[in-house]
């Protein structure tokens, strides 16, 4: 069930996307309306959610330590997994963003015949995951030469490399398929690993099929059910100046990719997806661990309410707890 | 809201990278591609519609037999008229005399660089 209702769910949109299309004829909605609704969606409630989260304040360092702290001289500290300075900060921050540092570390526990229990490193997800999210971004970054009037060469650049090997026309982009591969080891992954299926919710799914289905659809119209692509691109310069025009034949499967990428930007903010905007606020990889160098004050303390020390108190109660024989350390 | 000083400028910088096309383009849609037609044929060896969009795939097909099989067989089109030559250079550019007019139009506007010259000879052309 966990499974099959997110992949119902994204057949839906497939569905609902082809049946207006093509029997309702809606194609100024599906192609002009819910692509500005969803980006608007995706722009804004990605800002939104983040000052939500900036709304909570984090007083106090609570930095996941990975390594030895800053301590005595003679004691090396671990710059990157227990940093102390900001650039140590930005330094395993840029790590974890750009190279996904901490599942690196992901590790996988077995019972054996004993019992024993042994872990051991286990580097797919990080492998797979890294390559996704990479792909990912080349092939949202190609697709921008449909939506800017004069293509800038390093969009060009990035278009050959992807297409690096030539194969038939129009050339293969090496993304296509590796994103498939990924997102194939991601979900399989999940139903698979009987640790991880159990932990899985339909929430971890949908994207996966939501992203399987984005890449399906973007193949196959790319390589068997060739649309116009000059209508396409006036389409979607139009959308980004502001001056959408829907001009001659666009076939549906066109509209289906557009309507499942439009479900996807308005799905991302209220979704697992805004770990996306969630990694650089995460605080335990953003703060520095330096508790014994900075004094930290929490902000809603009470200023009425003034530190109350412990020689404070036994002045105010040394009579009764000298009468309790409770000891105390000034006579 | 607290650490703005930090979260603020991530967002403007988000905010940026994600309406590249629209503050890139400013407003300026381009000019459509107007791929000029041959003057001495009306129909071309398959429908304008499948020319539109697969050109390119039926252009590969005539090199793989060509090539490969050595195949240079001639297209018939459903209009009666017999092109000779599964070619580019031979065929194609017969009636689409123009690369600069007729291929870069849209090749250039949908910023697709076919690597077609990359082994055939580019025709010269003045102008």
């Amino acid at each position: 069930m966990k499974v099959l209702y997110p992949f119902i769910a994204v057949l839906a949109l497939v569905a609902l996307a082809f049946v207006g299309v093509k029997a309702a004829g809606l194609q100024y909605l599906f192609g002009v309306v819910i692509p500005y609704m969803a980006f608007a969606m995706f722009l804004g409630g990605f800002i939104y959610k983040v000052l939500h989260w900036a709304k909570s304040p984090v007083p106090f360092r609570i930095p996941t330590t990975c390594g030895q702290a800053n301590s005595l001289k003679f004691i090396e500290q671990n710059k990157l997994d227990c940093p102390s300075t900001f650039w140590g900060v930005t330094g395993r921050m840029l790590l974890e963003v750009f190279l996904f540092r901490s599942l690196f570390r992901n590790s996988k526990a077995e019972v054996h015949d004993g019992p024993k229990l042994v872990y051991g490193s286990s580097k797919y997800l990080w492998l797979f995951g890294l390559i996704f999210h990479y792909t990912f971004l080349v092939i949202v970054i190609r697709h921008m030469r449909l939506f800017v009037g004069h293509v800038p060469d390093f969009l060009h650049a990035i278009e050959a490399g992807d297409a690096l090997f030539q194969v038939g026309a129009p050339l293969l982009y090496q993304s296509d398929l590796i994103i498939l591969l990924a997102v194939g080891f991601l979900f399989l992954r999940r139903l698979i690993n009987a640790n991880v299926r159990y932990i899985s919710l339909p929430a971890d799914y949908f994207p996966l099929f939501l992203i399987f289905a984005i890449a399906v659809t973007g193949i196959l119209m790319r390589y068997f059910l060739r649309v116009d692509i000059i209508n396409i691109k006036q389409l979607a310069v139009g959308l980004a100046t502001f001056s959408p025009v829907l001009h001659g034949e666009i076939g549906s499967i066109f509209y289906i990719h557009i309507f499942l990428v439009c479900a996807l930007m308005a799905y991302f903010p209220f979704s697992k997806l805004m770990h996306m905007g969630g990694v650089w606020m995460s605080p335990t990889r953003n703060m520095a661990n330096n508790s014994r160098m900075v004094r930290h004050i929490n902000p809603w303390n009470d200023p009425n309410i003034k530190p109350h020390s412990y020689a404070d108190y036994e002045d105010e109660f040394r009579e009764f707890m000298t009468d309790a024989n409770i000891p105390v350390e000034k006579e | 809201m607290y650490d703005m000083k930090k979260i603020l400028p991530g967002l403007i910088i988000f905010a940026g990278l994600m309406t590249f096309p629209i503050w890139y383009n400013g407003g300026d849609a381009g000019t459509l591609p107007k791929p000029e037609k041959p003057s001495n044929a009306k129909e071309c060896v398959r429908p304008t519609e499948y020319m539109r969009t697969s050109h390119m795939q039926l252009l590969n097909e005539f090199r793989d037999t060509v090539v490969r099989e050595s195949e240079r067989g001639a297209i018939k089109e459903a209009g009666g008229v017999t092109y000779d030559d599964k070619s580019l250079m031979l065929g194609c550019m017969k009636c689409h005399v123009s690369k600069k007019k007729f291929c870069d139009e849209c090749h250039t506007y949908a910023a697709v660089k076919p690597y077609c010259w990359d082994c055939h000879i580019q025709p010269k052309e003045t102008n």
